[in-house]
């Protein structure tokens, strides 16, 4: 493998073909399995992606790049390396990438998800030599329930909180998790306002043909306005900033992998902790790995050494990747699956929005 | 069960005080009153033994969730919470019991403990598989007897009160002592008829406040309490709080904690024989060579634990009970009565029984603040914390109420916390642990407060040293953290609201005053408590 791949500063490095995946640093030529800041990063010249990803990465990369993007399931062939993305079932447009080099196959998974999200096409198996997986959630406390209980119960706390005459602010990541919190929610129940950065998400993927309810820009909102059983979609960096004292009484809750342990729900300080994730669990990564049946598991991202040393003991070949120049681990833990999702480099909504600069650079 | 485990996360997840007590009043509305008194002795503290060694229940979870036991571990490590690590791991069951609270308790906890293994190992999976993860952690919590939530036995108190129509007062001296949780015990909790007193069951205790002594008037006092006229001034004295009960020709003594002494003051219990039927006397347990020849506390812990004390020990320590207030006198309640009153037929009575086991505390003279406050300076000498200032016209009043107690110690602030980190220190005791983290509780979890260095003597110091290196779960560069095993009580001389702190309070020069020996983690203080000394503050919860 290490004549197709190679680690280095700046990312994951086709040799034969001379390309990068998900890198860290701008380089000449990038080819990336999704939108999230820590995949597709800023300033390189040349991006190759999945097809459904195209509105999501034009509108976070420079209009300067030069873009190809190709549908799931086709192939290119670039310095003898054919290339071809599947898709990931982890946000719209997310790819595991099949690489495949003089017969050598290399799966490289990217942020993945197993399961039905109506915002995205599902995770499937591939067979490979060599499997690139990541593995955030790679502990046995990480089970996800099902996201119609989720949602569920998430009506439910939005409807408790227009009785109660509050308004509800519920967090996600401006570009995934979001738009999936979206279509699980009851419109029915009240009008929804998103945040400045998940308005300018939502209609990327109202763009690529996916359907989500109606919402409402905070920032449109102007002069005195009741948000009594609103719903409120934003990024996790405004909470306990004063970009939330206009919705008068209300209730906070975030949802998120981690939100399954008690104390990762205390650290977050909001009402109401919703488990639900768009990264494989447990039993998922299990499954996946079993599917795809790899000669070799690499691990990335989270509990690399604890998956490597179980799956060992298991009689599978398995190895932790090491990503230099890149900062992974426990760190990945604080700002949650945020190492996908970067709210600096988001786009700040204008004028009475303006707090969410204090938030993101304090 | 539901409905407990509902409860519980609504407490589990709020901060706020009302929210909380919401949440109790709902919960004692809708359950049944054999719940009720369950989840009002739970909430209150009480806990069932544990039933099943963790050792197993750790291996079944690891055999249930089809993981090596290195992987339950490491598990473990990253929540940092057992029953919670035993509720995550294992794969959710297929069924959802709807039995309720008291039926889980009595039908399938409790009798866990007289089980052979492979019995207990068949229940305890049976209970994975028809549990949901809210009500598996309630359950696991009370399976290891780590149950524990955020809400004080006020609070609970105040929602039962709340939820029955009935004054908290009594409310919380039907909750005094022992009690079965039964739903007859719940009912004649929430009667509001008054019903007969268990001749066993103490009062609840009237707690002092402390004042902040910076704030010394010559007029108005320390902490500016108001005019001396007002007040009565007595030693505060370092012993054991407890209430002494003479009815029905008992005696029974019990402690501040609510615990039942039996047998272990004999001079008390003999010398509380002569007391006339219907007599509570609340006071202080000193050990004490004679009327004024207090011993310091170290030689009372000589004899706390004890089970049977022995002769030699009676005679090296032996115990008076220092009285200080009559709450029941000829069979009445006189609670309500003025202290100056009380004080009078406390005289009265124990001149009559007059037996030297039983001392009347003494009124320390005082035309002013400043003489008192002289007064207070020689307390060391006297093996008294400091002054106690007690209101005149004031009624003997449930809990800490403020204005009525005083307490104005010498070291005014001292709380018993865990230790849970520890550092090296420097110079003459370089290479040994000296430098120690101490927590509170906040609900089930050690919130870490203040940093103490000083205060032992070496020997104790070569003893916490070899506890660190034997009991240390992680290393973060020169701290260690620790196993909260050593409870010691600690001093200092100011508090403050602090946002940077992440229990919310600072401590000005916290010391170590001793090792309390005869304290378990369990038994330290919590958080709320802490609050509750600050100058300013009212009581939390
Ligand atoms: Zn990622
Ligand atoms: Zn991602």
């Amino acid at each position: 493998m290490k004549d197709v791949l190679e680690s280095t500063s700046r990312g994951l490095y086709c040799v034969p073909g001379d390309f990068y995946i998900d890198p860290c640093l701008p380089v000449n030529r990038a080819v990336v399995t999704h939108a999230h800041s820590d995949h597709a990063r800023w300033g390189c010249k040349r991006y190759l992606a999945a097809k459904p990803c195209e509105q999501l990465l034009r509108m976070r990369m420079s209009p300067d790049a030069e873009f190809r993007f190709l549908p799931y399931g086709e192939t290119i062939t670039i310095g003898g390396v054919q290339i071809s993305f599947y898709p990931a079932g982890h946000i719209l447009g997310s790819a595991q990438i099949r690489l495949e080099y003089q017969g050598l196959v290399i799966l490289i998974t990217g942020d993945y998800k197993l399961g039905y999200d109506s915002t995205c096409d599902s995770w499937q198996p591939m067979r490979c030599h060599h499997m690139i997986s990541e593995s955030t959630f790679g502990l046995p406390i990480y089970r996800w329930p099902s996201q119609q209980v989720v949602f569920e119960s998430i009506n439910q706390w939005w409807r408790d909180c227009r009785e109660q005459g509050k308004c509800c602010v519920l967090y996600g990541y401006a570009i995934g998790k979001s738009q999936r919190l979206l279509a699980g929610l009851d419109p029915t129940i009240g009008t929804i306002y998103c945040h400045g950065a998940v308005q300018k998400g939502n209609e990327a993927y109202r763009r690529t043909g996916i359907h989500l309810p109606e919402t409402t820009y905070v920032g449109s909102v102007t002069g005195k306005h009741d948000w009594k059983g609103a719903m409120v979609v934003a990024v996790p960096s405004v909470h306990g900033t004063p970009w939330l004292k206009k919705f008068g009484r209300y209730s906070t809750a975030m949802a998120s992998g981690w939100m399954a342990v008690r104390g990762a729900r205390r650290r977050r300080s909001v009402d109401r902790g919703y488990v639900l994730s768009d990264h494989v669990d447990w039993p998922s990564l299990m499954t996946a790995i079993h599917e795809c049946n790899p000669e070799t598991v690499w691990l990335t991202h989270g509990f690399t050494a604890t998956v490597a040393r179980y799956l060992v003991e298991q009689g599978r070949d398995a190895r932790v990747l090491d990503l230099l120049g890149r900062d992974l681990g426990e760190e990945d833990k604080d700002e949650e699956e945020s190492s996908d999702e970067d709210f600096i480099d988001e786009p700040i909504g204008q004028g009475n929005e303006s707090p969410e600069i204090e938030a993101t650079t304090s | 069960m539901i409905r407990f485990a509902a409860l519980f996360d609504a407490i589990d997840r709020t901060t706020k005080t009302n929210e909380k007590l919401t949440a109790l009043v709902n919960y004692f509305r809708e359950a049944d009153h054999a719940d009720a008194a369950w989840a009002t002795y739970f909430l209150c503290g009480s806990k069932l033994k544990q039933l099943v060694p963790t050792k197993l229940l750790r291996a079944w979870a690891a055999q249930e969730a089809d993981i090596p036991p290195w992987l339950f571990e490491e598990s473990y490590h990253t929540v940092g919470d057992l029953a919670e690590t035993l509720t995550l791991t294992v794969p959710p069951g297929n069924l959802a019991s709807d039995e309720s609270l008291s039926t889980w308790v009595e039908q399938r906890l409790i009798p866990l403990r007289g089980m052979a293994e492979a019995e207990q190992h068949q229940v305890v999976v049976a209970i994975w598989n028809e549990t949901p993860l809210e009500m598996r952690l309630v359950i696991l919590k009370l399976i290891t007897g780590a149950f524990r939530v955020g809400v004080s036995k006020s609070m609970v108190t105040r929602a039962v009160a709340e939820y029955a129509g009935v004054s908290s007062d009594v409310i919380s001296h039907r909750l005094m002592g022992t009690w079965k949780p039964t739903a007859e015990f719940f009912e004649k909790l929430i009667s509001k008829e008054v019903q007969d007193t268990i001749s066993s069951q103490p009062f609840p205790f009237c707690l002092a406040h402390p004042v902040d002594p910076a704030l010394f008037d010559p007029e108005l006092g320390p902490g500016g309490i108001g005019k001396i006229s007002d007040f009565a001034a007595e030693w505060k004295w370092d012993g054991i709080r407890g209430q002494v009960i003479r009815r029905d020709q008992q005696v029974f003594v019990w402690s501040r904690g609510e615990e039942l002494m039996e047998n272990r003051w004999p001079e008390i219990e003999s010398a509380a024989q002569l007391l006339p039927d219907g007599t509570v006397l609340d006071g202080e347990i000193l050990a004490s060579l004679g009327e004024n020849q207090v011993l310091p506390f170290a030689q009372l812990q000589k004899r706390i634990g004890r089970k049977v004390v022995s002769n030699k020990l009676l005679k090296e320590v032996p115990v008076i009970f220092q009285a200080f207030d009559l709450l029941q006198d000829a069979g009445q309640d006189i609670r309500t009565l003025q202290f100056s009153e009380r004080r009078r037929r406390l005289e009265n009575l124990l001149s009559t029984v007059n037996h030297p086991n039983f001392c009347v505390t003494q009124l320390i003279p005082g035309n002013s603040w400043d003489e008192w406050s002289k007064v207070r300076g020689q307390s060391r000498a006297m093996n008294a914390e400091g002054l106690m200032l007690k209101r005149w016209n004031a009624a003997y009043e449930v809990g800490r109420v403020r204005g009525v107690w005083w307490k104005w110690k010498v070291s005014p602030y001292t709380i018993d916390a865990v230790l849970i980190y520890a550092q090296k220190g420097h110079g003459k005791r370089s290479g040994l642990y000296t430098d120690y983290t101490f927590a509170l509780w906040d609900g089930d979890r050690l919130v870490p407060f203040a940093k103490a260095y000083s205060g032992l003597d070496d020997r104790e110091i070569k003893k916490i040293d070899r506890f660190v290196r034997q009991n240390t779960k992680e290393a973060f560069g020169p701290v260690r953290s620790v196993a909260p095993a050593l409870v010691m009580e600690l001093a200092f001389e100011g508090l403050q609201i602090s946002s940077r702190h992440k229990s919310g309070i600072a401590t000005r020069f916290p010391r170590i005053v001793r090792w309390r020996h005869d304290k378990k983690p369990e038994d330290a203080n919590t958080l709320n408590e802490l609050m509750g000394l600050l100058p300013d503050s009212e009581p939390q919860g």
